[in-house]
């Protein structure tokens, strides 16, 4: 075992970038690796720091880094501090050249271990036994959140307060409303990562169970397999496509399908439709959708640029368009879900029949059903938090950002997200006081230089291709979310590892990532780094991706195959393609750096390989 | 019995409910054949036969004659009986009616093989009351690649004999069995004349896994195969998908076929240019797959099986389950265990035990 201990670099030996010297301050200051104290050297370098591509596939910007703090925070102490959990702690975190490296932090001290056992069995065991009820409570606590969010006000600061400001004796100013109001917001921010990871830890302990007893039983037994068994469940996950192609068969039974599949904007298209009664018709139920269905994200929903549907209805009319144009040629656009289902239970059922003791049986029957129950949760979460209330909450940021940049703090509303979120309470006391003073602030000398500088910075980071992984490969991860959702193995990290070594990208034949759904087949790729990019999908072709979430949905549609830079079984390209049943190899590692478009791959989601038959 | 029973059957028409008449061996053929199992075509010469004989030209009486106050623990005296009766049962000429129905049985056999005079195997299969243990007096008497109806008939009177080797009298004395009321069917099966054979667990026999199982295969009898004498082309299907997973071809040098002029299985070595080549095709793998999957389904237990792809019947499809058994390895790994003493483990518990355990690396 010794030998084949996988290397990788020293944290603080990592290139540094010219011309990105002094990056640090654009971030906490406790997430770069450090020299200047033993100690904490001396840990960084004996802990194993993994890429987090899965959350941050580019460069994080300064603002943005709300949500690894949001979640660094709220796993951990769930880990640690709330359940329990007997071997692990939390994950830590760092940052190298704008990339967010993690690290989860396991409990060393066996008595320790011992003794976060009771409390893990009462206090996990609470949730696990309430689990439904629980759950209940939770999506109303995320629709008060988001609904507050909603409700929250971003007033422009008044040349003279409104006289009711007198007259019904209120006693405070725009200003103070302004500081407030931007508090509030980073508040509900934070509270909803708070409530993010309130299931999500158990969820994926309990589904980990499930695959490890079965891989356990069936030595032989393909992951995605397992996987298999707790699909065809449904999840909100693919509502937001499932209205698309409401709409799209809508539009071909009111007899608008021309004037929406026109391939006009959506604003030419809606002025088009307004002028018949069917046409209103359609838009009514297209205006009915889009809450909250159309605030899917078109990324994974942690970065600013992550448009929502809502934001950019040109999107989701051409992803309608794609369904309108299957309609009409009369191909079946419902997912297969029967299929999908009768799949499921058909392998249960011959896995169940294979278990001989009573024991393993009763195992068999108790994790399933535990794996079933989580299972929404770990689908659904992602659809209120990194889709719905992120995608009104940047909406909201940029609001702030329309003040800043009226009193000349930035030069466009989107250099916002260059200022930390602290950076951005200190400028706006400078807007508030200088505001209610009636002098000028500070601000417009001091930060559109340094975003200047910080766009120039992060350019650099941009081009800079981050390690997959740093410091030390330990012997066992016990951190339940590490391995499923990115994919962190002994092979995968092998792999990784390879293709670091081989340096010249162009010298890699083959990559190696998760098997994510079952099935062997070969074709041209096409690279597409954003869901902006699925247009150019032609049929039959195999999508190479940093990764998918929801709104890549009707990708699915004209591809044979997905490939990810990132990702584990539970990931969204992976769950989406056994349902589909298509193969899926995912977290690839490199997969979108070393394969091209027009490439012929040969894609195994049995073995996890991709091999680049033709260049 | 009644005059209604037949003297010989083919195994399709016999199942789990004629062992009195056609004994183990052939019910179960039978059954598996019920169950959609290819196996060598075949015929059972039932125990009505057996008695029939027995009872024809006096022999009963001779036996009960030979037997009369013998003692189980004088060896002399029961090796003295032993070879007077099976002296006697050799050398009694088998009825008309009786040759008749057995040589129009086999005559028939050949023509379904498409052979003008089938080599087969000719086997004893005893009923299960009278003989208990396994590999009991009489149970492997097996004579293979005989040919012609002279040859089947002359073999299917040394099975009978086989009831009365010194060990199964002395059996039956001691249990108080009687003797007269013992009884054997033989079982007469065409020789697979194999292309390639081997052996095919319905588990993986590396690890336990009961979703998969693994062929063993190579050119010829599978006497290569089973001896260990080659290593043969190794195949993994999984149970549940049907699906090869895993394929590995290995070198073959020797390998096992029919000696023409003698007319038994003979080793020779496998052509150069034959021995990286695959010996059993994809297709012929998953039927045997499937096969055994059955075989399991219907045996209820994992199954250590031999088979055989014969080419001689490439028109009725050539793939044939010769023996199936139970598994023993892991199948009793798991029964050994002993029984769970504490508390029924919860999904906490195992979570918890998940969890604590962690993803090792290396």
């Amino acid at each position: 075992m010794g030998e084949s201990k996988l290397k990788f670099p020293d944290p603080h030996e990592v290139e540094k970038i010219p011309g990105t010297e002094g990056w640090e301050r654009m971030f906490p200051y406790q997430y770069p690796f450090v020299t200047d104290d033993p100690e904490r050297e001396q840990y960084e370098k004996g802990m194993f720091w993994f890429y987090d591509g899965l959350h941050y596939p580019e460069p994080i910007y300064p603002f943005d880094i709300i949500w690894d703090e949001a979640w660094y925070l709220a796993l951990s102490q769930f880990n640690t501090r709330i359940f329990a959990v007997p071997p692990v702690y939390g994950v830590d975190h760092r940052i190298i050249n704008g990339y967010i490296y993690i690290s989860p932090v396991p409990v060393t001290d066996p008595a320790e271990i011992e003794a976060r056992v009771g409390h893990f069995m009462e206090r996990a065991g609470y949730y696990y036994e309430n689990w439904n009820k629980l759950e209940g409570q939770w999506v109303k606590k995320l629709e008060g959140i988001i609904s507050d969010l909603e409700a929250l006000k971003i007033d422009p600061l008044p040349e003279l307060e409104d006289k009711s400001v007198v007259m019904e004796g209120l006693g405070k100013s725009k200003g103070y409303d302004l500081l407030h109001a931007y508090d509030k917001l980073i508040d509900l921010g934070l509270l909803c990562w708070q409530y993010h990871f309130e299931f999500l830890n158990l969820g994926y302990a309990a589904y980990v169970t499930f695959l490890d007893f079965c891989q356990k039983t069936f030595p032989d037994v393909p992951l995605q397999r397992v996987t298999q068994m707790v699909s065809g469940i449904d999840v909100i996950m693919y509502r937001p496509d499932e209205e698309l192609k409401k709409l799209a068969r809508a539009a071909v039974d009111l007899g608008v399908d021309d004037i929406v599949n026109s391939g006009k904007k959506f604003v030419e298209v809606k002025a088009e439709l307004e002028n018949s009664p069917n046409g209103k018709e359609w838009l009514q139920a297209f205006e009915k959708a889009r809450y909250p269905w159309f605030w899917t994200s078109t990324g994974t929903g942690w970065y600013h640029h992550d448009k929502s549907w809502n934001d950019d209805l040109d999107i989701p009319l051409a992803s309608l368009c794609i369904y309108v144009d299957k309609v009409k040629a009369g191909k079946p656009i419902e997912r297969p879900m029967d299929d999908v289902i009768k799949e499921r239970d058909r392998i249960t059922d011959e896995y169940r029949a294979l278990l001989h003791d009573e024991e393993a049986k009763a195992g068999f029957e108790q994790l399933l059903g535990t794996a079933r129950t989580v299972f929404p949760y770990v689908e659904n979460h992602l659809f209120y938090v990194e889709h719905w209330f992120h995608s009104v909450f940047w909406n909201k940021m940029r609001e702030v950002a329309a003040i800043l940049k009226d009193y000349g703090f930035i030069e466009e509303i989107e250099d916002v997200w260059y200022l930390k979120r602290a950076e951005i309470k200190e400028a706006l006391w400078d807007v508030v006081t200088a505001w209610a003073t009636g002098v000028k602030p500070r601000g417009p000398q001091v930060w559109p230089q340094e975003i200047a500088w910080r766009k120039g910075v992060m350019d650099k980071f941009r081009e800079w291709t981050p390690p997959a992984a740093v410091g030390t490969a330990p012997e066992v991860i016990q951190e339940p979310f590490t391995v499923v959702l990115w994919g962190v193995t002994n092979d995968s990290l092998k792999a990784w590892a390879e293709v670091d070594a081989a340096g010249d990208p162009d010298s890699v034949n083959q990559l190696t990532g998760f098997a994510g759904s079952p099935g062997v087949v070969e074709g041209k790729a096409r690279v597409c780094r954003t869901v902006a990019e699925i247009g150019q999908l032609q049929e039959g072709e195999i999508l190479v991706a940093p990764t998918t979430s929801p709104s890549w949905a009707p990708a699915f549609q004209k591809i044979q195959a997905a490939v990810t830079d990132v990702g584990g079984v539970m990931c969204h390209a992976a769950i989406v393609c056994r349902e589909y049943g298509m193969p899926a190899v995912v977290g690839t590692g490199h997969g979108t750096s070393i394969i091209k478009t027009g490439m012929t791959l040969k894609v195994d989601g049995g073995t996890g390989k991709v091999i680049i038959v033709e260049r | 019995m009644s005059r209604t029973q037949p003297l010989v059957c083919w195994f399709q028409e016999c199942h789990k409910d004629s062992v009195p008449l056609v004994g183990g061996k052939n019910a179960s053929l039978g059954e598996l054949i019920n169950a959609g199992i290819r196996v060598p075509p075949g015929f059972a010469v039932t125990t009505e036969a057996y008695r029939r004989f027995i009872s024809q030209g006096g022999v009963d009486r001779e036996i009960k004659d030979a037997l009369a106050g013998l003692d189980h623990e004088d060896s002399a005296a029961l090796d003295q009986a032993s070879s007077r009766i099976r002296g006697l049962i050799e050398s009694c000429p088998i009825s008309t009616e009786l040759e008749d129905h057995i040589a129009d049985y086999y005559r028939r056999l050949s023509k379904i093989c498409g052979l003008p005079a089938s080599p087969v195997a000719v086997r004893s299969s005893a009923t299960a009351e009278d003989l208990p243990g396994a590999s009991f007096a009489g149970q492997q008497d097996t004579y293979l690649w005989i040919r012609g109806a002279e040859g089947v008939l002359e073999h299917v009177r040394k099975c009978f004999s086989s009831l009365f080797t010194a060990r199964a009298i002395a059996y039956r004395i001691k249990m108080g069995f009687a003797q007269e009321e013992v009884a054997l069917s033989v079982g007469i099966q065409k020789m697979a004349n194999a292309f390639t054979a081997g052996v095919m667990f319905t588990l993986n026999p590396a690890n336990g896994d009961r979703s998969m199982i693994v062929i063993d295969s190579n050119f010829g009898f599978g006497e290569s195969v089973v001896s260990g004498e080659v290593t043969p082309d190794n195949f993994r299907v999984d149970k549940v998908t049907m699906e090869i997973v895993d394929k590995t071809i290995s070198k073959k040098e020797v390998y096992y076929t029919l000696e023409p002029a003698e007319h038994c299985s003979r080793k020779f070595t496998l052509p150069k240019e034959r021995q990286m080549s695959q010996s059993t095709i994809d297709k012929d793998v998953l039927e045997l797959a499937r096969m055994g999957k059955i075989i399991e389904q219907h045996y209820r237990c994992p199954q250590d099986i031999e088979w055989a792809v014969d080419k001689d019947m490439p028109q009725t499809g050539s793939v044939f389950i010769l023996q199936s058994r139970p598994e023993t390895v892991w199948s009793c790994k798991s029964s050994d265990k002993p029984p769970e003493t504490g508390k029924k483990k919860t999904a906490m518990d195992h979570i918890l035990s998940n969890l604590m355990m962690g993803k090792k690396l290396s």
